[in-house]
C-alpha cells in the first residue's frame, strides 16, 4: 500500500507512532563536528520530520541503535550480579538500503557466529523495525551497487522524502492502523540506486594466495594510516568490542562489566598476555580489515560484510580510500605473484 | 614648486614619511587579514601608475606601496574608495570623508590568522571577530596593536601584541561515546599540557591544565569530545617588540565571550586618554600600563562590563620580558 503525505501529516503519523515506538533517525548535531563550526549527522530519537536529515549521508551509522558504544552487561557485588534495566519499547529506525544490509552483517556476527546468540545484542535488535529512506542520488564515496547492497525488501515501511510531500510504502500490517485516516492513497514503491560513481571490483577468489598477505601493496598504509579507527567507528558493519570490569572508586567490591567498541586499526586490538601483538604495522591492520570485509567473512557466512556505504572513505582524515584499496587488491591478484616487487 | 607638507597630517592619513625625499608610501589596512581577491587590481594599478611598481606585504597584514609622490596623495586617496567601502565602511567603521583616504593610523590594523575558514585547528572565524573589533576601535590615534588567533598555537603571534585574542574551545565529553582509544590522552600529553588521563577505560580532564586548544576534539574517532558551541577567548595583554622591555603578553582574562573581549578593548581607549603621557609624540599603550600598574589598568578597562560567568580575571600579573637596562651590570674589563 502506498500513500502521499504532507509534512504536517507525516508529523501526525510520527506522533501516533511515538506513542508505541521509539523512533530513531539521522539528525544534525550542530557544531559537534571534528572542526569548529561544522556539524555531524548521527542517530538519535526524533519526533518531527524536520529533525530527520534525509538530504545527506549520516556521519555515523545506525548500528548505534543496537550496538551502544558503551554497554553495561551487568553490575556485580561480592556475591551477586544483576543486569541493568533496558527500555522494552519497540523501535523504528529510518535508514538507507546499504545500512539495512549492514544490519544483516551485524546479525550474522552477533546471532549466528559460532552457533551462539549474543543476548545483549538480540534484546535490542529484536525490537527494531526498519523504515527505508529512499536514496535520491548516490552520495560521495558510495559503492553500494558494487557490493549488491543497493536494494532491499527488508523493511516495514519505505519513505521518499521530498520538499513538498512524502511518499511512503507500507509493508508491515502492524503499522497499517497508524495510517488509516491520513494522506492520499497511491501505489508508491521505492526506487533504488542503480549506479554509483565509485565502482569496486571485489576479487572473486576461493582462497587468497599466501603471497598477497605480504605483498608490497599493504606497505603504503604503514605510513599513510594513523590508526585513528574512524573507518571502524563510522562503519555500519564493524562489530568488534572489548569487555572490561570497572571497579567503582569508592568501593572496589562493587562494579560493573561493560563492553565498549573496539577497532582493529587502533593500538592494542591484538595485544595479548605477555605483551605480544600481531599486526603492529598499520598496513597489516588495513589488510586484516579489507580481508574481513570482502573475503573471510564471506567464506564463513556466504555474504560480504561490507555494504559499500563509503563512510570509511568519507571520514578518513588521511584520505585513505578503502574502496580503492579493494581495487588495488583485485589488480594485484590478477597480475599475480610474479609482478610482486 | 617646493613641497610644503604637514607631516603629522600625512602620517595620520596612513601615508608614511619615507627615506626617499619627495616620495611617500601608502599603507592599506586589511582588517582580519582576509579580503576579496578583486582588490588586487586596484592595488596593482596604484603601485604601477603612482608608485615604483612594487608592493610590500606588511607584518600587520596590510600592503605598503612605496615611492608614491606626496603630491599624488589626494588623487590616490580618491582611488582608494572601493577598498575603504568594502573593508571598512561595509563592516560599520565610521569614516566621515572616505574620499580623503584613511582617517587615522595610530590604532593599527587588526591582524588575524586564517582561522576556521581554512585551518582545522582554529576554534572560530578570526576575520569576523577582527572586523568586529576594527568597527569598535577604528579610526583612532592611540597606538594599539591587536591580533586575533584561532587557537593557542597562536600562529598570528597574538602574544606579541598589546591585546592578543586567542580562540579557545571548552571540550565537552560524552562518557558513553568514548571508546577509550587514548588518542586524545596521548596527544594531549605529547603536544599540549597533559590535561587528560585514563581512568577505568574512560578519560578524565583536569580543568586547571586544559588550555582549550580543541586538540582532543580533533583526535576523537567517535565524537565523544565536542566543542561547547559557546565561543570563548583568552585575552592576553601588553606583549610587545620594540626597544624598551620587549616581552610576551600575559593572560588577563580567560574564557571570556567575544562581547566581553570587545568591550574591554573599547574601554582601553578611555583608560589611555586619562593616563597617557602627552609629552611624547605617541605613547604606546603598554608603557602606559607599566606606569599606572596592572591593577589600575584592570579596574579601568573592566569598568561597567558584566563578565560572563565562566570568565576568570588575573589578580596579579608577573611581567617578564627582556630588560636591556640589565646591561648596566656588565662592566668592561678595563674598568675596576
Amino acid at each position: 500500500m502506498g500513500k502521499s503525505l504532507s509534512h504536517n501529516e507525516f508529523n501526525v503519523l510520527l506522533g501516533a507512532l511515538a506513542k508505541d515506538y521509539n523512533i530513531y533517525a539521522p539528525a544534525r548535531f550542530e557544531k559537534q563536528g571534528r572542526f569548529s563550526d561544522t556539524d555531524i549527522i548521527r542517530y538519535r530519537q526524533v519526533s518531527q520530520v524536520e529533525e530527520i536529515v534525509w538530504q545527506a549521508k549520516s556521519t555515523y551509522s545506525p548500528k548505534e541503535v543496537v550496538m551502544p558504544v558503551t554497554q553495561t552487561l551487568f553490575y556485580f557485588t561480592q556475591t551477586e550480579y544483576r543486569e541493568p534495566e533496558t527500555d522494552t519499547r519497540p523501535c523504528l529506525v529510518f535508514l538507507r538500503a546499504c545500512d539495512i544490509n549492514g544490519f544483516a552483517s551485524l546479525d550474522k556476527i552477533y546471532l549466528e557466529n559460532g552457533g551462539t546468540e549474543d543476548i545483549y545484542y538480540k534484546r535490542l535488535r529484536e525490537k527494531v523495525k526498519f523504515i527505508l529512506i529512499e536514496c535520491h542520488t548516490s552520495f560521495d564515496n558510495c559503492f553500494c551497487v558494487s557490493m549488491g547492497a543497493n536494494t532491499t525488501d527488508n523493511y516495514s515501511m519505505a519513505v521518499r522524502f521530498g520538499e513538498e510531500n512524502i511518499q511512503l510504502e507500507l509493508k508491515d500490517e502492524q503499522l497499517a492502523g497508524y495510517l488509516d485516516n491520513i494522506g492520499q492513497g497511491n501505489d508508491f514503491k521505492p526506487q533504488f540506486i542503480q549506479e554509483n560513481k565509485i565502482k569496486v571490483n571485489v576479487p572473486s577468489v576461493a582462497e587468497m594466495p599466501d603471497w598477497i598477505y605480504n605483498d608490497q601493496m599493504w606497505k603504503q598504509y604503514d605510513h599513510r594510516c594513523i590508526a585513528c579507527g574512524r573507518c571502524n567507528t563510522t562503519c555500519v558493519t564493524c562489530s568488534c568490542y572489548t569487555a572490561l570490569d570497572v571497579l567503582y572508586d569508592d568501593n572496589c567490591q562493587v562494579g560493573e562489566r561493560r563492553r565498549v567498541w573496539a577497532s582493529c586499526h587502533i593500538d592494542g586490538f591484538t595485544d595479548m598476555a605477555g605483551g605480544h601483538g600481531f599486526r603492529k604495522e598499520n598496513g597489516a591492520r588495513m589488510r586484516f580489515k579489507v580481508f574481513h570485509k570482502i573475503y573471510d567473512f564471506n567464506k564463513r557466512f556466504g555474504k560480504h560484510m561490507c555494504v559499500g556505504c563509503g563512510r570509511c572513505d568519507d571520514n578518513c582524515p588521511e584520505y585513505i580510500s578503502y574502496s580503492n584499496c579493494i581495487n588495488i587488491l583485485n589488480d594485484r591478484l590478477k597480475e599475480g605473484e610474479k609482478a610482486s616487487v | 614648486m617646493t613641497l610644503d607638507l604637514d607631516r603629522k597630517k600625512v602620517v595620520k592619513n596612513n601615508w608614511r614619511v619615507t627615506k626617499v625625499r619627495g616620495k611617500s608610501a601608502l599603507r592599506i589596512r586589511i582588517p582580519g587579514g582576509h579580503m576579496s581577491a578583486k582588490h588586487f587590481d586596484l592595488i596593482r594599478q596604484i603601485a604601477e601608475n603612482y608608485g615604483n611598481g612594487t608592493v610590500h606585504i606588511t607584518t600587520r597584514q596590510g600592503f605598503e606601496l612605496p615611492e608614491i609622490p606626496y603630491e599624488k596623495i589626494p588623487e590616490v586617496n580618491r582611488m582608494l574608495y572601493p577598498l575603504l567601502q568594502d573593508l571598512e565602511l561595509a563592516i560599520g567603521v565610521q569614516i566621515d570623508k572616505p574620499e580623503n583616504g584613511y582617517p587615522a593610523a595610530g590604532t593599527r590594523n587588526v591582524a588575524a590568522c586564517i582561522g576556521n575558514r581554512v585551518c582545522p585547528f582554529a576554534n572560530f572565524d578570526t576575520t569576523v571577530l577582527a572586523k568586529k573589533i576594527e568597527k569598535e576601535i577604528y579610526p583612532n590615534d592611540l597606538h594599539v596593536k591587536i591580533a586575533v588567533t584561532g587557537c593557542p598555537n597562536d600562529c598570528i603571534k597574538a602574544r606579541m601584541h598589546d591585546y592578543g585574542v586567542i580562540g579557545v574551545a571548552e571540550p565537552v565529553y560524552d562518557y558513553e561515546r568514548c571508546i577509550g582509544c587514548q588518542a586524545c590522552v596521548k596527544n594531549c600529553k605529547k603536544k599540549v599540557t597533559g590535561a587528560l588521563a585514563m581512568h577505568n577505560g574512560k578519560v578524565v580532564r583536569d580543568e586547571r591544565l586544559c588550555i582549550g586548544c580543541g586538540e582532543c576534539v580533533l583526535q576523537c574517532p567517535t565524537s565523544a569530545w565536542t566543542r561547547n558551541p559557546e565561543k570563548y577567548f583568552n585575552l592576553t595583554i601588553m606583549g610587545r617588540t620594540g626597544k624598551k622591555n620587549p616581552r610576551i603578553g600575559e593572560l588577563f582574562v580567560q574564557w571570556a565571550t567575544a562581547d566581553v573581549v570587545v568591550a574591554i578593548i573599547k574601554n582601553t581607549y578611555k583608560y589611555a586618554e586619562k593616563y597617557i603621557d602627552k609629552t611624547l609624540v605617541k605613547e604606546h599603550i603598554g608603557y602606559i600600563v607599566d606606569r599606572t600598574g596592572y591593577q589600575v589598568f584592570r579596574d579601568a578597562v573592566l569598568d561597567g562590563i558584566e563578565l560572563n560567568p565562566k570568565a576568570r580575571v588575573a589578580k596579579h600579573i608577573q611581567w617578564g620580558g627582556h630588560f636591556y637596562a640589565s646591561d648596566i651590570f656588565m662592566t668592561d674589563q678595563s674598568a675596576k
